[in-house]
Formats: structure tokens, sequence, C-alpha cells
């Protein structure tokens, strides 16, 4: 393996140029210092060579990870690609060239740095995805679900199968403002959308009084003499709460509503 | 009263159940339905006690016909009633999962009128539920002890998990603080659920689309220390439920004091939270480290020891065994040693095939070697600069929360700052017992 040369690579952000830059790395016999995404700086003064993203180069790098290292790597790489590690990019650039070099026994060095880098970074992807599936909280107005969240990896493309299988009969969006992305559900399709700015619809009657029941529930489902807020955070910390229902803001539960919402019919389904 | 009010009185009665999960079956939509289930469960929330809200947790009613003296639906009890139509719950349970607050429905009840009609009005929400709402989310159910077993069944092919809740830990127990259900009348409900299970797999064999029944099993729970029943005791009944009636989940639940009789705990009694958390340790070694409750306790030792986890207390009376080489014992070995869990027992097994591991691989595996390092070698080598004074061994193998614990506990003249405590050989005796 050559050694990390004192040169760094500029791609556009997208996957297939970051498998461009695999590409360069190979023809040019050289290992860059670092990968940086557009608007990213560099912290050293090494010279940046600008990466095309080329389709038929990303194609055969793509074509080739499944046959030389498994389709598991693959899968691996497509996740690692979502994190939030910082400098992930040239994290996946060492790891496939370990993987092109030892083989689908790649994905078992667990104690190799990069290696282990990586799977922590995915770790934590798919753990955040699991609490979101959980902590997602959709608000009903005009028959359509939306919902908000902030989280630090990419989880919208891992959160896709999962909302779309639990309410294949509804319109459903999740606003990923993080990443400036949305997942849009109607009946039988899909997509995932880059969304800039989104002002959700106000909240009617009987939204309120579903959050305000649940409100009640949450509150009255704690035993008061087990009480144990670290426990709380430590499972569900404290950055989800921001949308989550059951810590709502008090201004929604106007007071003059209240009596309506005790009365209002459950007819809605 | 309006479903507000009910929901109020009737999450309030149902939430010294502990049983919250929503694991064990996975499942699509059906078309033009809603809802699927994860094998893995899925958490919704955390309450303020830090206890997981994954189910919509109601009772169906707190009008109870029993006079159970630990129950705060007790007959007896001054408290206000109510009761759920199956629609209102219905209607409840589909307008929050569709908000994505809930995974489904743990659906229990006090006993009104009679054990039969009491499970009669379950299967009507149930039934509304999957057939008019077409709902797959989950659903746990309480069998009611007592009910017609055919009316069992009907629940059982619409629930996913049943439980019978077994309450307390031995038959004297129930005589005297639950006179109205019997050893009989909580065994049999567990017996019939097990073996209409059983059966429903063999067949699944034979027909593939033969109605599951409960496909996520069954689970029960007990209350912890509102009588006299050990440890001991209670981990091997325990581990007789998982052999006998191939229970998913056994779940305790510390006694919370909610009545006054001379029968249970004075109401000032802190409910004995450690200890609920120490038979939790135990049943996880249960069911996936391969240990036996004799392994854990017997008859000299008949309660866990507060200071030390059960596993650790293991391996420190067990020293023969160890060290053992990472690079060369079985998985099943490597469960024993403590700091090594089942994810890190198969990172290791993974890891070892492409070179062998040193101290600093396992760090990245997510051992811990604070405690692992008294335990293991690798390839033949103790970790550099190890000491294996007991007392140090044993100061590592607490928490640092357990330690505060033991140096208030079992030294008081020591509480310095600056002096470490040093353990003679009875203390360390009476941390490896723990007191009786």
């Amino acid at each position: 393996m050559p050694d990390r040369s004192d040169v760094i690579y500029q791609y556009d952000g997208s996957f297939d140029g970051l498998l461009c830059c695999v590409f360069e790395s190979y023809d040019k016999k050289e290992i860059p210092a670092d990968v940086l995404a557009p608007g990213q700086h560099q912290a050293m003064l090494f010279a940046v060579k600008n990466i095309v993203t080329d389709e038929q180069r990303a194609g055969r790098v793509l074509a080739s990870i499944p046959t030389k290292m498994g389709g598991l790597a693959l899968d691996f790489v497509r996740h690692a690609f979502l994190t939030c590690l910082p400098q992930k990019e040239i994290y996946i650039l060492l790891f496939l060239r370990l993987g092109y070099q030892h083989g689908p026994c790649v994905m078992n060095m667990l104690a190799d740095d990069v290696v282990s880098t990586l799977f922590k970074a995915v770790t934590h992807l798919k753990r955040e995805s699991h609490l979101l599936k959980g902590f997602v909280r959709f608000s009903v107005v005009n028959n359509a679900l939306t919902a908000e969240i902030e989280p630090k990896n990419c989880v919208l493309p891992l959160l896709m199968d999962h909302f779309c299988d639990r309410y294949p009969e509804e319109s459903f969006l999740i606003h990923d403002k993080t990443h400036g992305m949305a997942l849009i559900y109607q009946p039988h399709r899909h997509a995932i959308i880059p969304i800039d700015a989104l002002q959700l619809p106000e909240p009617d009657e009987e939204e309120l009084a579903f959050r305000q029941l649940w409100r009640l529930f949450y509150d009255t489902i704690a035993i008061e003499g087990r009480y144990n807020p670290k426990c709380r955070m430590s499972h569900m910390p404290k950055r989800y709460w921001k949308y989550m229902t059951e810590f709502g803001q008090p201004q929604e539960l106007i007071p003059k509503l209240g009596d309506q919402v005790k009365r209002l019919s459950f007819n809605i389904l | 009263m309006d479903v507000f009010d009910k929901l109020g009185i009737l999450a309030d009665a149902a939430k010294y159940d502990v049983a919250c999960t929503s694991s064990g079956v996975d499942r699509n939509t059906t078309a033009g339905g809603m809802g699927n289930a994860v094998a893995a469960g899925i958490c919704h929330s955390f309450a303020a006690d830090g206890r997981c809200i994954s189910l919509l947790k109601v009772l169906m009613t707190n009008a109870c016909v029993y006079d159970c003296q630990y129950c705060v639906n007790r007959r007896s009890n001054d408290t206000p009633r109510a009761t759920f139509t199956p629609r209102e719950l219905a209607d409840l349970t589909i307008g929050f999962y569709r908000r994505n607050y809930i995974e489904g429905l743990f659906l229990s009840s006090g006993v009104l009128k009679n054990p039969d009609y009491t499970t009669e009005q379950l299967i009507e929400v149930l039934r509304l539920l999957r057939e008019e709402y077409r709902f797959s989310g989950y659903i746990h159910v309480k069998a009611i002890p007592g009910a017609d077993s055919g009316l069992l069944a009907r629940l059982g092919l619409l629930a996913d998990r049943m439980s019978v809740n077994i309450e307390l830990p031995s038959e004297n127990s129930l005589l005297l603080l639950a006179p109205d259900k019997s050893k009989q009348s909580i065994f049999a409900p567990m017996g019939y659920i097990k073996d209409r299970i059983h059966e429903n797999t063999t067949d699944i064999v034979k027909y593939q689309h033969a109605p599951k029944f409960a496909p996520a099993g069954q689970s029960t729970q007990m209350i912890i220390g509102a009588t006299p029943d050990t440890d001991f005791k209670i981990l091997n009944l325990t581990e007789s439920l998982y052999k006998r009636y191939s229970l998913k989940r056994v779940f305790f639940s510390a006694y919370m004091p909610v009545a006054k009789s001379s029968l249970l705990p004075a109401l000032d009694t802190k409910p004995p939270l450690l200890r609920e958390h120490r038979l939790y340790q135990a049943d996880w070694l249960l069911r996936f480290y391969g240990f036996r409750a004799s392994e854990l306790l017997d008859e000299e030792h008949q309660n866990f020891n507060p200071f030390v986890d059960p596993k650790c207390n293991w391996a420190i009376n067990h020293m023969e065994l160890f060290p053992m080489d990472v690079n060369r014992v079985s998985y099943d070995d490597l469960l024993r040693v403590p700091g090594i869990g089942v994810t890190s027992a198969k990172r290791i097994l993974t890891a070892r095939r492409t070179g062998s591991l040193g101290f600093d691989g396992l760090k990245k595996l997510g051992v811990v070697l604070k405690r692992a390092q008294y335990f293991i070698t690798c390839s033949g080598k103790a970790r550099p600069g190890l000491n294996t004074t007991r007392s140090i061994v044993l100061q590592s193998l607490m928490s640092p929360k357990e330690l505060g614990m033991y140096r208030i506990e079992a030294q008081p003249a020591q509480l310095s700052i600056f002096e470490q405590p040093l353990l003679t050989q009875e203390d360390l005796s009476l941390c490896l017992t723990g007191p009786m």
C-alpha cells in the first residue's frame, strides 16, 4: 500500500463522487491525506485536487465492491456514508482499500483502527434510527401526518421502509431539519427530497385533544416512588425532547379549550 | 365521565404492571390496514421513572370484585372507578398509534362481575382493533385467572402476547395476601396458553396460514419484597417457569406500599429497587449467559450480594476457572468473564478469525477491561502491570455507586477522602456473601 501522500481530494459530496475518489486513489497509486466535501475547508496546507464525478468510473468501483469483499461490505459502506463521523470520506476510502487487499474478511477485522472507527459510526447511525422509530411524533392535520426531527446522522433512508410499512394508507412527511431533507409518502409511493424550510399547518382541535390525552397518559404512567430522571435521560437523551409531544409547550394547553377537548368525541376514523 | 377522565384513572391503575415490551414478533401490515410489529421491540418514550413506554398500558376497568391486599384496585379500597367501552378504547389506541405515540396496546383489567364477562370485554376491544380497523400493531393482553378456556383461546388468537400474573412467589404468600386467587387458578391458564402455543407451532408447519396463537409468547410478573420469600426461592421459581411453561419473560416489580395492612410492609417502606435490579441481572444470566439458578445462589446463600453483581460474585468464587485466554476459549466460556457481554463475546469470535487479539483490540471491541482484565489473558499473557491484590480486584468490580454504598455500610470507620479503604479478610467474605 502506498504511503499517505500530501494531496487532498475535493469531491462533490455524492456517494458516486466518493467512489471516484477511490478510483483516483488507485489510478494514481496515492492515498490522499483527506477527502473534503464541498464547503469543507482543509486545515493543512496541502495541494487540493478536485475529483470530477464520472458515472462510468463510479460504476466500476461500485460493481467491484460486492465481488471483491461481499455484499455486506457494500451495505456497510453505504451506511457509513450516512453517518455524522467527521472525515467519514477518508475512513471509507481506507476501508475500501483494506477490503480490496483482504477480501470479505475485512468485515471481521474489528480490532483494526479504520474498521472499528467506521463500525462505531455505523452503530451510532443504526442506534439513532432505531430510537427515532419510537421518538418521531406525527401531528395529524387535514388527514395528513407530519413530523419534524433533528438527528445527528442522516437517518431518513433507514426510517423509510419502517414507516412506509406502518402507515400504508396514510399520507405522511418526516422533515429532517439537520440535513434539509424530507421523506414524503402517499399511498404506495415514497421519495426523499431536499427541502429548505417548511411551515407546518396549525394543529386543529382534535389534534390538540390527542396531544393532551397523550400528555395525561405520559404523566400518569410514571410511578412517583421510582422517580429516576438520570435513567430516563440515558435512554432518551434530551436532544430528542424538542419535538416530542409529551414535552410540548404549555401554551398549547389553552385553558378555554380544556372543556371542549374533554367533550370531544372520537369519531375521526 | 369522558375519555379524558377515564384515561387518567385507568392508566394510573395500570401503572404497577411492569411489562411494557413490544418484542417477539415480526409482522407486516394487512392490506388496507395500519400497523406492523418489529421483533426487537420499539420504545416510544421513557417515563419520569426511567421505564420504557412502548404500549398504551391501561385497564379495561378498575372496578374489581377481588380484594387482594397488595393491589390498589382491591374492592375494599376507596378509589374512583371507571370502565372503558370497547369502542372508546379502540379509538384511543388508533388515535395514539397513528401519531406514533405507541407501538400498540397493553390491556389488563380488574375483574368486572366475573372472569368470563371481563374476558368477553377484552375480546371485544381486540376484535374491533383487528377486524374493523385492520390493526396489525402489537397487542399484549392479560389472561384473567379463572376465565373459561374457550374464551382464552379466542383472546390468544387476537393478541401477540399473553400474560398471567403470578403475583407472589409462593403459595403461602398468595394465600395470605390474595385470598381470591390460588396457585391453581394462575397456573391453569398459564399451562393452557403454553399448550396452545405449542399446538399452534405444529399447525403452522401443516397449514401455512393457520391463525397464530399469541405469537410473541407469554410472560408473567411477581412482586418482590411484599413477602419474606428469598432471592433463592424467586430465582428457582423463575428458572422453572422458563423451563416448564416456556415463558418469554419473567418480570419483577419492587413492592410499592399502596395499602395499609398488618400483613404487608409499612407504608413508609422504600421499594427494594436494588434487589429488583439484582434479580433482573440474574434473570439475564439465566436467559442469555447459560447460567443455572443453582450456580448463582444456594441454600446457604439465599440472597444476592448487594455490593457486587451476580456474575462478578460467581466469578470471584470460581477463580480456579480463570484466567481464560480470549484467543482460545469457547463462546460459552467467554460469557462467564465479567466485563464481557453477549455483544462483545460475539465480536471477539468474529475478530479473532482474522488475527489474535491483544488488550488494545479488546478495548475497541467494547470489552470492559476494568473488570475483565483480572480474568483473561491474551495469547498467554496477562495485562502488563496488573495488580491482583484481592482488595483492588474487588474495588474494580464494583461500580462507583456500589463502592460508595460499600464504604458507608461495611466500613463506617474509613470514610476518608485520602485513604484508600483496605479490605480485610472478614470484609471480603462479608462482601462475597452479603448480609443475610
